[in-house]
């Protein structure tokens, strides 16, 4: 189980894919999942985002049911097949943006309780300026979530998205230390952190057989 | 709690820190009991009863957020829930109707009768093996009701009036849990394990229990007996707009 954590235009995505190539191409079986994409809670996530009917209370609820969700059909099957899972995003995206909205970091923490720990988590560290400068380039306008407008900062969208993720960033730095989260400079050049990822990942699946049929010895949710 | 009403008002867990500490000057009142076990009409009386003493009523129910009910719905119509994901959305429901609609009506010193409240979470996680105390504190951001009255009743008093009512159903007997080889058998083994629960939780958290097996208008008087019990309580203890010693502390 390896997962990506970072604010949005961290680079973290990119980096999970050019490692799921990497992994492909030497022939490790790979599942990919990411945060916030099951259907069940799709048309609730869609109708409260839309209506401005979310609190930080349901909105870290609702995607507890999609973590929760994928956590039966996407997460587990996989680990339990013995495969490499990747995960765009896991309940530290939670422990640091809900946390940010206000909810109680106890409180989340409880309610992901039933999630188990990866084997490996890197968490993409991003100056405020960089991730707004690569969001903005790509698309012209900030996500009303992302910038963190419900939580009523600021009206001005690029300013709220800096108040916002300047609370998640410290939140996250916080986690990295509690979660033992491995920090990648996320401003290095693309290349660069590829190659010290690919490290780190082939240190985690030194033990690993690629011949087991299921998962009796291989990736395990407690070996961190 | 009946004994002692007061116009404290807790959180179950940690509750809600993002909220300002208003003040909440209504009351909040909890009718629990099984399902058929006649809480829906009961609480359609109780409303124009509360309004001639010239209290202002709100209601809220189980699965009818916005937000939630549809969703919740259409989850039951497929395969695809597991005892985690229905606690969850069923405490996502809970809490979009607890921010939009319990707390704002308290804070407008409303009545708020609840149609089943968090320990119907807990009976029935319980009954299909979730955590307890996992339940518990996703629940934490609760508020404690002023009053839980709870309509209790045995099985086999249950069964003919469901039946009579709109019939046994398949969440209702449990049938997700695969519990008997017919739905009857199933109903009885599902709703003996909820009332079961229910008893233990009415110990724990000291609901006021009354014999649902009454004829209604008798069980209605039961109910409004406990009700203005508690409010002449609560009201000769701390009028809403004197600062006596009316315990404003809200536990965090």
């Amino acid at each position: 189980m390896i997962c990506v954590e970072g604010i949005d235009g961290s680079g973290k995505s990119t980096q999970l894919l050019l490692l799921e190539r990497w992994l492909r191409s030497r022939g490790y079986p790979v599942h990919f999942t990411e945060w916030n994409s099951s259907r069940l809670v799709r048309r609730s996530m869609q109708r409260g985002k839309k209506k401005n009917l979310l609190t930080p209370t349901t909105f870290s609820l609702l995607h507890a049911v999609d973590f929760a969700d994928r956590l039966t059909y996407q997460i587990l099957p996989p680990l339990k097949a013995g495969m490499i899972v990747l995960a765009d995003r896991y309940v530290y995206t939670a422990f640091a943006r809900d946390v940010a909205r206000g909810v109680h970091p106890e409180w989340v923490r409880a309610v992901y309780s039933p999630a188990l720990r990866p084997d490996l988590t890197l968490y993409f560290r991003v100056p405020i300026d960089i991730s707004l400068e690569r969001l903005l380039s790509g698309r012209a306008k900030l996500k009303y979530h992302e910038a963190g407008m419900d939580v009523g900062l600021s009206t001005d969208p690029v300013e709220s998205f800096r108040m916002f993720q300047s609370r998640v960033l410290e939140i996250y730095d916080q986690l990295t230390l509690e979660f033992g989260m491995r920090p990648i400079d996320a401003t290095a050049e693309i290349p660069n952190q590829q190659r010290l990822i690919r490290t780190m990942v082939q240190e985690i699946l030194r033990n690993y057989d690629r011949n087991r049929a299921n998962g009796k010895n291989g990736v395990t949710s407690q070996s961190r | 709690m009946a004994s002692h009403p007061s116009r404290a008002k807790t959180w179950y867990g940690h509750g809600l820190p993002y909220l300002a500490k208003k003040r909440l000057p209504g009351h909040l009142i909890a009718i629990e009991g099984t399902d058929g076990v006649g809480r829906s009409a009961q609480i359609e009386l109780l409303r124009p009863w509360l309004e001639l003493e010239g209290y202002a009523v709100s209601n809220t129910g189980w699965t009818r957020s916005p937000l939630l009910s549809e969703t919740i719905n259409e989850a039951k119509a497929g395969h695809r829930l597991t005892v985690t994901t229905f606690s969850l959305l069923y405490a996502a429901d809970f809490a979009d109707r607890l921010e939009h609609e319990i707390l704002p009506a308290l804070q407008a010193g409303f009545i708020v009768i609840a149609d089943r409240y968090m320990y119907t979470a807990f009976a029935r996680n319980s009954v299909m093996g979730a955590d307890p105390k996992w339940t518990r504190e996703v629940f934490g951001m609760a508020l404690v009701p002023d009053l839980v009255l709870y309509l209790d009743i045995d099985v086999e008093s249950l069964i003919p009036r469901v039946i009579m009512g709109k019939g046994m159903d398949y969440w209702e007997s449990g049938m997700h849990l695969a519990l008997g080889i017919d739905l009857f058998d199933s109903f009885e083994r599902y709703q003996g394990r909820l009332i079961d629960e229910y008893r233990r939780l009415s110990g724990e958290f000291g609901f006021i229990s009354v014999d649902a097996r009454l004829p209604i208008e008798e069980l209605q008087g039961e109910l409004r007996k406990h009700i203005a019990e508690y409010l002449s309580g609560a009201n000769g203890k701390s009028h809403p707009d004197s600062a006596d010693n009316g315990p404003s502390a809200r536990k965090e």
